[in-house]
Order: C-alpha cells, then sequence, then structure tokens
C-alpha cells in the first residue's frame, strides 16, 4: 500500500470540507473492505483518506429511521440493516439480501453506504435496493441532491457520484401494498463468495393480475441492472407458470456478463434466466400470500 | 504517522505507526502477538480475525490508525495464565484443528458468535464460521468443538 495522509474529522461539515479540498486526491473510508483491499493492490492511490469512523454516532449517518418508508445512514453496517427489527419487519427482502454478503465478519465493518459508492457490480445489495425504488441522498459543501439508484450505477466501479460529494442516506419510499419480493443468490462455490448471478424481484398483484413488477440483477454486467423487458411482459398480465418462464426467458438479451472463474459469460446468461424465472415465482408466491389468495 | 493509544488484551499501548500501517502488522510486528496469522490478506480467509471493541473483523484489512481509542482481543488474550479460555480447550479436546494456522482466526470468530448469542444452534454456529476457512477439512471437528463450548460440555 502506497504512503498516504490519514484525517479523520469530528462532523459530517468538516467531512465535506475536506472532500472539496482534496477532490479526487482523496478517497473516503467507511469499513474499508472494499477500498483497502482496492489499495493493498495498488488500484487506488488516494494521496488523503478521509476516514470517517468518528461520524458512527451522526444519526443522520448511522440511524435506520421510518419515514413513510425507510432512511438507511449511509454508515451502517451490513450487519446493522441485517439484524434491525425495523427493516426485518417492514423490508424483508433487505434483511434476507444482506444476511447473504461475504461473512459475518466482512459485514461487521462493510457499510451500506461504502458498498454502494465501491459499486463491484458483483454485490447483492444493489439488485435488492434497484426493487425498492431505492434512492440515493448525496451531500457536498454546495448541498444536497438525490440520486435514483437506477441512475447511479455508470460503469465497472464507477458511479454518479462526484469526488466532493459523500452519501449520507439510502431512501427507500413507501412499497406498494402487498407486493411480494425475493432475492437469489446462486453461488456454486463457497458461502461467502460473490453471486455467480444475483436477482431480486418485487411483484404487487391485482387480483389476478400484476400490477408492478420490478427485476433486478448483480454479477449479471458491468454495473447492476434493472430486467426492463421482463418487467414489462410481466406487467399487466396474469402469472401462469408459461408467462413467468417466457418472460424470464428475455433476460439473455438484457445481461452482459464477464467472464471469471465463477462462470463464463455464456454460463451465467443461462443462470440469469433459471434464477430470473424461480425469482418471479417466489415473489408472486408471497404477493399472493399478502393478498389472502395463497 | 500518527500516535495511536489504544487496549491489546487489557494492556495500553502507545504506538508511532506510519498512516499505511495495517492492525496485523501493528499486532505481530509492532507488538511481538504472533498469534493472529495472515492467510489470504484479502478478507476472504479469517485467518487474522481479531476483536475490535468486541466485533469480530479482518485484521488484514483494518488500518492500525483506525483502532485507536479501541480495545483488542487477539488469541493471546483468552487464557489467564496457563488456564486455557473453554474454546482453546475444546478444540484441543474435540479435535477442532490439525495444522494450526486458521486455528487463532476460529477461535476468536466463535468467541465473538458466543459472546453475541451464547447458545447457538448447529446452523447459527456454521452460519456464523463460514468466513473462516480451513484446509485440512476440519470443519466437523470445528463445529463440534464450538457446539461443546455452547452445551456447556467444556470446563476449563
Amino acid at each position: 500500500m502506497i504512503a498516504f495522509e490519514y484525517i479523520e474529522p469530528e462532523s459530517l461539515e468538516e467531512a465535506l470540507a475536506l472532500l472539496e479540498q482534496h477532490g479526487e486526491d482523496a478517497k473516503v473510508l467507511a469499513g474499508g473492505t472494499g477500498l483497502v483491499n482496492l489499495m493493498k493492490q495498488r488500484l487506488v492511490q488516494p494521496t488523503y483518506l478521509i476516514g470517517l469512523r468518528r461520524l458512527a454516532h451522526s444519526p443522520e449517518l448511522a440511524e435506520i429511521r421510518p419515514n413513510g418508508g425507510l432512511t438507511i445512514g449511509a454508515l451502517c453496517s451490513h450487519r446493522t440493516v441485517e439484524t434491525s427489527a425495523l427493516i426485518q419487519h417492514r423490508l424483508p427482502l433487505l434483511a434476507t439480501t444482506f444476511q447473504h454478503v461475504a461473512s459475518v465478519r466482512i459485514r461487521t465493518a462493510a457499510t451500506i453506504g461504502g458498498s454502494l459508492a465501491h459499486a463491484d457490480p458483483n454485490q447483492d445489495p444493489p439488485p435488492a435496493l434497484l426493487v425498492l425504488d431505492a434512492r440515493l441522498r448525496v451531500q457536498s459543501t454546495h448541498g444536497e441532491r438525490e440520486i435514483d439508484l437506477n441512475d447511479f450505477f455508470v460503469d465497472y466501479y464507477e458511479t454518479a457520484l462526484e469526488p466532493e460529494e459523500l452519501i449520507t442516506t439510502v431512501v427507500i419510499p413507501p412499497q406498494p401494498t402487498g407486493a411480494g419480493t425475493a432475492f437469489s443468490k446462486f453461488l456454486p462455490q463457497t458461502h461467502d463468495d460473490y453471486a455467480t448471478v444475483a436477482v431480486a424481484a418485487r411483484i404487487s398483484l391485482d387480483g389476478d393480475t400484476i400490477a408492478h413488477a420490478r427485476i433486478a440483477l448483480g454479477a449479471a454486467a458491468a454495473t447492476p441492472l434493472r430486467a426492463k423487458a421482463v418487467e414489462t411482459a410481466l406487467q399487466g398480465q396474469t402469472p401462469t407458470p408459461k408467462l413467468m418462464r417466457d418472460a424470464a426467458a428475455l433476460v439473455a438479451e438484457e445481461v452482459d456478463p464477464l467472464a471469471d472463474f465463477r462462470g463464463s459469460a455464456e454460463y451465467k446468461r443461462d443462470m440469469a434466466v433459471v434464477f430470473t424465472q424461480r425469482t418471479i415465482g417466489q415473489a408472486v408466491t408471497r404477493a399472493r400470500e399478502a393478498s389472502g389468495n395463497g | 504517522m500518527k500516535s495511536i493509544r489504544l487496549r491489546v488484551n487489557g494492556q495500553a499501548v502507545e504506538r508511532d505507526i506510519p498512516d499505511n500501517a495495517l492492525l496485523i502488522d501493528l499486532l505481530r510486528n509492532g507488538l511481538d502477538l504472533t498469534g493472529t496469522k495472515e492467510g489470504c490478506s484479502v478478507g476472504v480467509c479469517g485467518a487474522c480475525t481479531v476483536l475490535l471493541d468486541g466485533q469480530p473483523v479482518s485484521s488484514c484489512l483494518t488500518l492500525a490508525v483506525t483502532a485507536d481509542g479501541c480495545a483488542v482481543t487477539t488469541i493471546e488474550g483468552l487464557s489467564e495464565g496457563d488456564r486455557l479460555h473453554p474454546l482453546q480447550k475444546a478444540f484441543i479436546d474435540y479435535g477442532g484443528f490439525q495444522c494450526g494456522i486458521c486455528t487463532p482466526g476460529q477461535i476468536m470468530s466463535a468467541k465473538a458468535l458466543l459472546d453475541e448469542n451464547p447458545h447457538p444452534s448447529k446452523d447459527e454456529i456454521q452460519n456464523w464460521m463460514m468466513g473462516n476457512l480451513c484446509r485440512c477439512t476440519g470443519y466437523y471437528k470445528i463445529i463440534e468443538s464450538i457446539q461443546a463450548v455452547a452445551d456447556g460440555r467444556v470446563t476449563p
């Protein structure tokens, strides 16, 4: 790891001022499980490292709050999200998804804001957050803005975040009544690995037909992605086994997987279809249960 | 350079360290606590697990400067003189290790589990411990060792 100067701001204002001052020469350290690895490999070589440890008690950055939907402070660890009674009750999809990330040791350190800024396309939380219509609240000394998560991931490890901006809050809007959600992670190797493909789905029913469908995938392209052709094929239709199979097949054209030791591009494309179909099926079952038609 | 003050296994420690020093290097090279092992160096294998304010972390991914003001517990901090911690005793009694290089990390992870959940089920043990790799294929014995402590079958 190359030398850098480590700075530990005492407040959000001080952190933002440091980011404004140092811009692209600075990197922000939250849990460090992603960034320290990149720094050890010299893929990232900041002159200044801004550690957010002393901000971990700031309510805005560290709390999970009911707020119509929910807001999750960017410095909440994966473990905090996974074990939050509020999230388990209100957004079981998120609790389940975060349980699938790496190991307890990594989840203890890694934060939700840090992992999103890291933008490794193989991560588990982004597809789940995408189907929940999450937005990110980001701040700089110039003010605050919200970024729709659909617009956040730009390319491989690249996001829409400016160098002087910091993610402060993940905003989950109120969810459709009676929506069913599901998350699948295909892991042919060890349980703490990144997915070969991961799929999240949120389906809400209006009687017998699908009122809204959200499908998103991780580890299936250079960024997490929404499978919009699949969503369109499901929308307004009755979720028969044939419909779900035909709709899931469309995901093959939407993914653009990178070959690695977790599978060839062809294999990941095939598995994306299989797991999209299964995940839609689970979400439909849960939506039926929620509407009392189970 | 940064001056840091922390407690390691209950002892107050003050050191001047480079900003980019890792906690594992401070422990092993700075404090001669070589019980903590470095395996993969990328946070996957769990060999370097220590407790930072009671929470399990990969010391190979933790900057030493971020341990300033914290309490660190390593494998050396578990026994009281010759009196082994129940987990250490159990790993011996139940054959929870072969070559031993993963063992300090296994035991520190298991300690974090039992501190949070003193009576875990077998599933809970397996789920918690999956981030600690053993290449001697000793997983069954590792789980049995932890289960024995959870069930109160080990007296130190």
